[in-house]
């Protein structure tokens, strides 16, 4: 025996981590120029850089940290900014919900509190997406770490370097975490019906709440969210009910 | 109100940021839920992902035609199967592209 039991023990976790790492590149490859405008937009909006760089590391929620900055230069008070925050980034209670039931070892609960920090619309996307039914804790700490990496190292660019990709290549990366969530939907609806009635549930829902709700009242995006993601998943259990004994719905 | 407490706003909305991502995690994963309830929580991420990207996609980038020929480059590469990484710079190339040549 050549190699002790401690190495075999490390030996998994490690894998289990670079594997999330390598697969967490997508994400980076979006997350960075967004990033990097974030940075731009807050220093142009004359927020202090060490608030802009502190706003990446701690909240680590793109849509709430422009959104944040939009509200901090028009003078709106920090309990608003707070409230809308939340609303806005309350869905990812449903993402954490959906994802704890896909972690397997049972880890510790502070292996558990350290790993929701990094759930965001695009981590949740691509770790709920992967093939294996059982996502290992170390995983999920890889994908997360490299997205909260690639953004923060965004960030920095942005605040100290200013624009540095042509302008024309800046506006077309604007799809690219679409992209990334069009490549993680699509294979899974070629294989599960559920999966393609539900989503197309909640195109049509969400459709409905984007163009004919601000018709007549204010709904944030994350609360579109939230009722879309509510509504189409309870309908595919009414549709889809669980069979005695099935393991998931492929 | 001055720039000087800026940071604890900051740490304001990391607070409510976090707490509705970690609660569910660190107490629901050893509950014993319901099958329905466990079917919901499988069905979220088809949910989610189809809200995210409809039809927030049409206006993420210059124009609407040519967010509409990169999603469906893209569409197309996950279709095919190719690695994920191939499907977002393909959806960037097609935006690129089409602007480059109509719509720019």
């Amino acid at each position: 025996m050549s190699v002790s039991n401690s190495e075999v023990a490390v030996q998994p976790l490690k894998n289990h981590f670079l594997q999330g790492l390598k697969t967490g590149i997508s994400i980076a490859i979006g997350y960075i120029p967004i990033a990097i405008a974030f940075g731009l937009l807050a220093r142009s909006a004359d927020i202090p850089n060490y608030v802009t760089l502190m706003m990446s590391f701690v909240i680590f929620a793109g849509a709430s940290q422009f959104i944040g900055v939009n509200m901090i230069v028009m003078g709106i008070s920090y309990w608003e900014i707070i409230i809308t925050t939340f609303i806005l980034n309350f869905r990812h209670f449903l993402m954490t919900a959906s994802l704890s039931q896909r972690i397997s070892n049972a880890p510790s609960k502070k292996l558990l509190a350290l790993l929701s920090f990094g759930v965001t619309d695009e981590t949740f996307s691509v770790a709920s997406t992967q093939n294996e039914r059982e996502l290992h804790p170390y995983f999920v700490i890889g994908l997360n770490l490299i997205a909260f990496l690639s953004w923060n190292v965004g960030t920095w660019i942005g605040v100290f370097l200013a624009a540095g990709l042509p302008q024309s290549i800046q506006n077309s990366t604007g799809i690219a975490l679409y992209a990334m969530f069009i490549g993680l939907l699509v294979p899974t609806l070629k294989k599960s019906r559920p999966a393609l009635v539900i989503s197309l549930i909640a195109v049509l829902i969400h459709s409905g709440l984007h163009w004919i709700t601000p018709l007549f009242m204010e709904l944030s995006s994350g609360w579109s969210i939230i009722i879309t993601t509510v509504i189409s998943a309870a309908i595919g259990v009414v549709l889809f009910p669980a069979k005695e004994g099935e393991q998931d719905e492929q | 109100m001055s720039n000087d407490y800026l940071w604890l706003l900051v740490i304001g909305m990391g607070v409510v940021t976090y707490v509705p991502r970690m609660l569910p995690m660190v107490f629901l994963k050893n509950l014993n839920l319901p099958p329905s309830m466990k079917r919901f929580l499988q069905f979220i991420p088809y949910a989610v992902l189809a809200s995210l990207i409809f039809p927030g996609i049409l206006t993420s980038v210059d124009t609407v035609e040519s967010a509409i020929i990169g999603g469906l480059v893209s569409v197309i590469l996950s279709l095919l199967r190719v690695n994920l990484i191939l499907v977002v710079l393909g959806g960037i190339m097609g935006v690129f592209i089409s602007e480059q040549m109509f719509f720019g």
